[in-house]
């Protein structure tokens, strides 16, 4: 298997009125074909913006991509011409959204709304571009198709809509997924079902899948391979089971540290992590999750870990070992 | 069946019924604007009487001059009268109409597309665009409307040669009627329609399009421009009573449509002088500007209230 994305140094800035957000600093990653991989942290950690940013999704101005290349295939993703990357998404890369109560137009059909999608990037006419738009349906289990064609999102549940943006999104059988959070705004049960769909449709389809979210327990049942970001820094980088079992970083304890479990007692409470997120308007000096860390050491403050591989397949920005509690 | 609250549930019929469609809904609640509904029938009937009048009374009779029976008195031979110069009024008022109703739709085409299209343009790619159309739009609102109108109407009136249509010759100066109202009329349109844009490009199914890789094209027209179709089809329908009625100031001050092709707003040129003496050179035209305008702004209010999504009501 080849690596189908690499992302190097991807840094991404905001000018705003009250200064620079630091929105993404220096992340860089790379995706073997077919693999799984998910994107955690909390709210406004850069999750989002650095995957919109590789499509150039995010606006500029106020945003800018400041640095950085990301190589899908030979092609530099942010070098393109818009033309050729109007090809591309869509095409080669498709992309679910948080919200599907409104990521559809609600004055088109559904499916005009696919078949639009097809035709824009395939030769094929208006009956087979229907005919697909009846397959895809049907893949991603919503049931009697014909007659949804001609329906209007209204008319569909949140997890009816969320299935018509991921058919949508695997309209043109894409090399790579990216789901940003496709189910915070679904109910659990809804939830469940997206994530069985596209464990479905990875073992069926068999493309790349980028799956943006804070909630561990569908990482725990997705990912192959887990990136924890904080502070528009990546922090971590582990195999799925690793990253539950022995997690390295200070953070990712912290977070899993919050999780409720079922195997603990239940008058246990629930440990927040203290403190709140840095301003990403200021520089950072040091480690941006020092004043939050319970591990913290003078070296900390002064300057921030880079990212290195540690064993084959994990990497770490830290200088302390959580697990001897020592500088490494 | 009743419950002990007295309480009817819902037939089966009435649950097994399916949703209703947009343009039942839309129906609905247009059907309950009375004033909207006697508008539409009303302009129904305008429509049928400049139209099918033609049936019967030829533009050769319209425009027919007999000076010896002029200023005549409404009577069996001529049941609106006749104009200055001997006329049938009935038979003007019937051509004239077709104008003033060609006019109207026509000018509100032209001022659709140059407005719709600024407007969309101006909000859509926001910056550098959107400063300059809105201040070239600011620039045209500054100029005062009648005089500009009058000025545009002395300068390309008589340049504009005969146009062969339907069978008709219209005079050059329909179409330079028609331009000018248009090009004098459109800013308000683009303000609604930038306005529009502005937030609809913020929604996120602007973003799932983009990252679906459809056009910036295509975002517009197939994404942006159907949802922000309601404020458009009202501003539209008002502009088409407005573009009557310009017509009617510029003809009435005889820099508009020339004689001897009539409409209902030169018909009343001449017959300020006639104001006692012979008020059927003025009533007739201008009870028929009046109900057009009157139709079309009842019509428009109802469009409002039917097509706002924010309205709840069924």
């Amino acid at each position: 298997m080849g690596t189908l994305l690499e992302v190097q140094d991807l840094r991404v800035r905001f000018h705003t009125t009250e200064g620079v957000v630091h929105a993404v600093n220096g992340i860089s990653y790379s995706m073997q074909e077919g693999e799984t991989v998910a994107l955690v942290g909390e709210s406004g950690c850069g999750k989002s913006v650095s995957m919109m940013s590789i499509l150039r999704l995010i606006p500029c101005p106020p945003g800018e991509v400041a640095e950085g290349r990301a190589l899908f295939g030979q092609r530099d993703l942010l070098q393109l011409e818009e033309a050729e990357l109007e090809r591309i998404r869509g095409g080669q890369i498709g992309m679910v959204f948080q919200d599907p109560m409104t990521s559809l137009n609600p004055v088109l059909t559904i499916g005009r709304q696919i078949t639009e999608t097809l035709r824009a990037h395939t030769s094929s006419d208006g009956a087979s571009a229907r005919t697909r738009t009846l397959e895809l349906l049907d893949m991603v289990g919503l049931p009697a198709a014909e007659e949804r064609l001609q329906d209007y999102p209204h008319q569909f549940s949140g997890g009816m809509r969320q299935r018509a943006m991921i058919a949508m999104a695997l309209a043109c059988s894409p090399k790579l997924l990216i789901a940003d959070e496709p189910t915070t705004a679904l109910d659990v049960t809804i939830q469940a079902q997206i994530v069985e769909l596209a464990l479905q449709l990875r073992e069926r389809l068999g493309m790349a899948i980028i799956w943006i979210t804070h909630d561990l327990g569908v990482v725990a049942g997705l990912a192959d391979r887990v990136l924890v970001m904080y502070a528009g820094y990546l922090v971590e980088e582990a195999p799925v089971l690793e990253l539950f079992s022995r997690p390295w970083h200070p953070y990712t304890l912290s977070l899993l540290a919050a999780l409720p479990r079922v195997d603990r007692p239940r008058s246990s409470r629930l440990k927040p992590i203290p403190g709140a997120p840095p301003n990403l308007l200021a520089e950072a000096h040091g480690c941006p999750f020092a004043p939050r860390c319970g591990f913290v050491m003078n070296r900390c403050r002064a300057e921030n870990p880079p990212l290195v591989e540690i064993e084959a397949g994990r990497k770490l920005a830290c200088w302390a070992n959580v697990e001897t509690g020592q500088p490494r | 069946m009743d419950t002990a609250a007295g309480l009817t549930l819902p037939r089966l019929e009435e649950l097994e019924a399916p949703p209703l469609s947009l343009a039942q809904l839309f129906w609905r609640r247009f059907r309950r604007h009375r004033m909207a509904l006697a508008g539409a029938v009303t302009l129904a009937l305008l429509t049928l009487y400049s139209l099918g009048g033609s049936l019967f009374l030829t533009e050769a009779f319209a425009n027919f001059t007999q000076t010896a029976l002029r200023l005549q008195a409404p009577s069996a031979s001529h049941p609106f009268g006749t104009d200055t110069i001997g006329r049938d009024i009935l038979a003007r008022t019937i051509y004239g109409g077709q104008i003033s109703l060609l006019i109207g739709l026509a000018a509100m085409l032209v001022e659709l597309v140059i407005g719709v299209g600024v407007g969309a343009l101006a909000g859509y790619y926001g910056k550098v665009i959107d400063s300059l159309l809105m201040r070239i739009t600011e620039a045209w609102l500054n100029i005062p409307a009648l005089f500009l109108l009058l000025i545009m109407a002395k300068s390309f009136g008589g340049r504009i040669p005969d146009v062969q249509l339907l069978g008709r010759s219209f005079s050059g100066s329909v179409v330079a009627i028609i331009l000018i109202i248009g090009l004098t009329s459109w800013m308000y349109l683009a303000r609604i329609v930038r306005a529009e844009f502005l937030s609809l490009k913020e929604q996120d199914f602007v973003l799932a399009a983009r990252a679906t890789g459809t056009s910036d094209l295509s975002i517009i027209l197939q994404h942006i421009l159907p949802n922000s179709v309601a404020p458009i089809v009202v501003a539209a329908t008002l502009s088409v009573g407005n573009a009557i009625l310009t017509e009617s100031y510029i003809s009435f001050l005889g820099l508009g449509v020339q004689p001897p092709t009539a409409t209902w707003g030169n018909m009343l040129e001449g017959a300020h002088g006639y104001i006692e003496q012979a008020p059927w050179l003025w009533i007739f035209p201008g009870t028929l500007i009046l109900l057009t305008v009157l139709s079309i702004n009842f019509i428009g209010d109802g469009l409002r209230d039917a097509l706002d999504p924010r309205s709840r009501a069924i």
